[in-house]
């Protein structure tokens, strides 16, 4: 018998009902169901096979998305501490990286030791299984915030989401909004110095175990949305536009490079786990809104440069994508996506207050996802029932 | 020229182990088991004593509520046991059959009746009360036995199963076609009957049947399911009631128009990967498994309990139930698969590797490399732990009817009537949820969902 198995068989008595160590069943029973398929076979009354796609692989698939966008994240922090304190020209790739790896880290452990501790009691406390869709979470929201981001306000954050956005409903499959998105605007609305602020707070400014380098007067970088929210601002540099396809401006850590987001966005739509309806809704609303803006000459920034820049590509792909969140009806999902981003560019082009409007406008249309699939599903019902007048 | 209805959403699964086109007979057992479980919404009452002399066609029990509907004997024999379990539930009724030589021709000793002259829609449905055939006759709304008292607006008869391993009706068929066109004529008396064709069948007594609208379904698995057609030709609405009928049940009514006695022989496939050479078997409705079973499966199959251990599904993989080899044949059962359990297999962080040999309609695993002619060998596991509902679409994308399934069994959960109902479970039967449930990412059990909900929902309206 394998030994990883046998020392799972060892445990179990110690764990289960009436055992010394019954507080840690969940953490058991999560960690083992990660090392082995359950073996459960299916009840009686039920189909005999099943399909070998689970929760687990899903949300692995989702987070083997996310990775590229991380590990560029982690680049561009490194590139922009550099860029700020100007060192570019003598500082090194791997420098760079490894100094965005030390600055991400400590976030993402943050973040899940945070959250799945919540998991793990929760699970146990309501005697489940341990559910994997903070796996997701646990690694979008180190990727949504500024890299100067304070642990202490994101571990409160983390908790905050996680027990009044997702267990309070009953956990993962039955919240009404996104977890990350609810992290993030906690903080926005918290701490609004260390989340936009006077644009102090997208570049790392300080030497971590010797990498990088230490700026020497408070330097700002504003994110070219900030720029552009500014008085007098007439239009992006064509570079911006590149940089920002590229990845290399300020921004929240995992949200910066169009084509890394595009790699993950790839993988998702491959793998079918995001609906491709949501995606290119999102993108066709901004578009469309961000020209018609455009057209009534209420902006300068073209219509494109919207769906590269700030959280727009970040938010269509992985944010608006949630199957929790959003439409469950396939209809539902192409208005869905299209009124995100309508109200993506709406409050970006008419609210001077904040000149990002991405989660504001994913999280108020999580808010009405279910109201979009009544009026599908309302309409099923009503074709059946005239079926029934119509006899 | 019969309409073509075009399905696009489903599923078809690639199992390994399909029965070949060749019928053996097996040596046939001394006991015989009627089961009233078979029969859905059935309040049984028995109505033999142990030691009793019966003959085939006599009833061994009868439903409570409405004592017309008859269940009777697949054999001649004496009632060996009534088995009764829990709080004296009727388990089952066991008839020995004293001439195991004769088997299945137990033609002589048969109970003779009487098949009227002229037939009429009553006079058919007297003779199939009396001879228990009116048992086999299932309705929607509910999927239980069809109610006597009830005026259907039509009977559909499915002519294919489309999921995987199941028998292959026009195999079936060969010899047996007039047989099965005086049914179809029989049940016409009663209701207009529709019949459902596969786009994959061509043998005339299916698409040019006389006494019934033909209809072809061209598409995968679940359009062999009578509730998928029916959603298609003439969907239930609320206060109707239609009646189905499996195929080769419609034989069994042929046969007793024709000759006046009943024989409940079918030709069933024995498939699937534990079963060494799968192919058709005669047998009757009630046979006992372990005549048909005995030395068909693979050596190491035969252990239980340990590695290795099968899985034996009394009807088809996707609908059936687990059983032993000491059990009976199901009274609706086509086929019997056999699969491994697969409860000893300690696979590792499945979670992540690729698992070449595993199926899955989801792209993250690589079975879309291999084609749809790889064979695949599935073993009982879940493969995953239950969920809430996460995925959105997954159900849709394999229900072929004009119902948002997800949202249908939301409103069973949370036993909603009202809802439901104007959701549409008056069209659907748990065999319908069969290919929702195997893709179902969140592994929850449909079938066994909307089986409690159709129950509830048939005790409120009662």
């Amino acid at each position: 018998m394998n030994p990883i198995k046998k020392l799972f068989d060892n445990i179990h008595p110690y764990v289960e009902e009436g055992g010394k160590f019954h507080a840690f069943r969940s953490l058991v029973d999560g960690f083992e169901t990660f090392a082995f398929v359950p073996n459960t076979t299916s009840r009686v009354g039920s189909v005999n096979i099943h399909d070998a796609i689970d929760s687990k692989r899903i949300m692995s698939f989702v987070v083997i998305a996310l990775i590229p966008a991380l590990l560029f994240g982690m680049y561009n922090v490194g590139y922009q501490n550099a860029l700020a304190t100007g060192h570019l020209a003598d500082a090194t790739f791997w420098g760079m990286f490894w100094y965005g790896f030390l600055a991400v880290l400590p976030k993402i452990i943050v973040s899940y030791v945070v959250g799945l501790g919540i998991e793990f009691v929760v699970a146990q406390w309501k005697n489940e299984e341990i559910q994997e869709g903070f796996l997701v979470s646990g690694i979008l929201i180190p990727m949504i915030v500024p890299v100067t981001c304070p642990l202490w306000m994101l571990a409160i954050a983390v908790a905050f989401s996680v027990i009044l956005a997702k267990e309070i409903f009953g956990g993962t499959g039955m919240n009404i909004f996104n977890p990350a998105l609810i992290t993030r605007a906690f903080l926005f609305f918290s701490y609004p110095s260390a989340m936009t602020g006077d644009a102090t707070v997208w570049v790392a400014q300080d030497t971590i175990f010797g990498l990088g380098y230490q700026a020497t007067d408070a330097y700002t970088a504003a994110t070219p949305l900030g720029e552009a929210a500014q008085a007098g601002f007439s239009g992006f540099a064509p570079e911006t536009i590149e940089n920002a396809i590229t990845g290399l401006i300020p921004g929240c850590i995992g949200e910066t490079s169009v084509i890394a987001i595009a790699l993950g966005g790839l993988l998702l739509l491959w793998t079918g786990v995001a609906s491709w309806k949501t995606m290119l809704s999102v993108f066709v609303g901004g578009a469309a809104t961000g020209y018609l803006m455009q057209a009534l000459d209420l902006t300068q920034i073209q219509w494109y440069e919207h769906l590269v820049l700030g959280g727009f590509a970040f938010g269509a792909v992985f944010m608006a994508t949630d199957p929790v969140t959003s439409c469950r009806t396939e209809c539902g999902k192409y208005v869905y996506g299209l009124l995100i981003g309508f109200i993506a560019v709406l409050v970006r082009v008419l609210n001077p207050g904040y000149p990002e409007g991405m989660m504001l406008a994913i999280l108020l249309m999580n808010l009405f996802a279910s109201l979009i699939d009544y009026c599908f599903v309302q309409s099923n019902i009503n074709m059946r029932a005239k079926r029934v007048s119509n006899k | 020229m019969a309409k073509v209805i075009k399905l696009r959403k489903g599923l078809d699964i690639n199992l390994k182990g399909k029965a070949t086109k060749e019928t053996a007979t097996v040596k046939c057992p001394g006991e015989y088991a009627l089961v009233p479980d078979d029969f859905h919404g059935v309040k049984p009452k028995v109505v033999v004593k142990e030691g009793d002399a019966v003959k085939a066609g006599d009833a061994l029990f009868v439903d409570k509520l409405h004592p017309e509907v008859k269940f009777v004997s697949p054999v001649s024999g004496t009632v060996s046991l009534v088995e009764r379990g829990d709080r004296r539930k009727l388990l089952s009724i066991r008839v020995a059959s004293p001439s195991p030589s004769k088997g299945g021709e137990n033609g002589e000793e048969a109970r003779q009746f009487t098949v009227p002259s002229k037939e009429t829609g009553e006079a058919v449905k007297a003779l199939m009360l009396e001879s228990g055939l009116f048992a086999f006759l299932r309705q929607r709304p509910y999927d239980v036995v069809a109610n006597p008292e009830d005026k259907p607006k039509a009977i559909f008869v499915s002519a294919f199963n489309s999921m995987p391993l199941s028998q292959d009706f026009e195999y079936v068929l060969q010899g047996q076609e007039a047989e099965f066109q005086a049914g179809l004529s029989a049940l016409a008396k009663m209701a207009k009957v529709y019949l459902g064709v596969s786009a994959k069948q061509t043998v005339k007594a299916l698409t040019e049947a006389k006494d019934c609208e033909v209809n072809i379904f061209d598409g995968p698995a679940p359009a062999g399911n009578v509730g998928v057609q029916i959603n298609h030709v003439s969907p239930v609405n609320k206060g109707e009631v239609v009646w189905t009928m499996g195929a080769e049940e419609v034989i069994f009514l042929g046969r007793l128009v024709k000759t006046g006695k009943v024989d409940f022989t079918r030709t069933i496939a024995l498939a699937g990967s534990e079963v060494k050479a799968p192919k058709y078997y005669k047998v009757k409705v009630g046979q006992k498994l372990t005549t048909l079973l005995s030395e068909k499966l693979k050596e190491n199959s035969e252990k239980s309990g340990e590695a290795g251990s099968v899985r034996i599904i009394n009807g088809n993989v996707m609908t059936g139930l687990k059983t032993t080899a000491d059990g009976f044949l199901g009274a609706h059962a086509t086929e019997v698969n056999v699969i491994p359990e697969g409860d000893h297999a300690d696979e590792m962080l499945g979670w992540i590797m690729p698992r070449f040999n595993t199926f899955s309609t989801h792209r993250s695993y690589f079975s879309w490399l291999f084609g749809k002619k790889k064979e695949y060998v599935f073993d009982a596991r879940i493969k995953g732990g239950e969920r809430h509902m996460i995925m959105s679409g997954e159900y849709d994308k394999v229900f072929p009817m004009d119902i948002y399934a997800g949202y249908l069994v939301k409103a069973i959960i949370a036993g909603d009537i009202d809802r439901q109902e104007a959701l549409g479970i008056y069209e659907v039967a748990p065999e319908d949820f069969a290919i929702a449930e195997f893709v179902d990412s969140s592994k929850l059990e449909l079938q066994r969902i909307v089986r409690e909900g159709l129950d509830i929902l048939r005790k409120e309206n009662a």
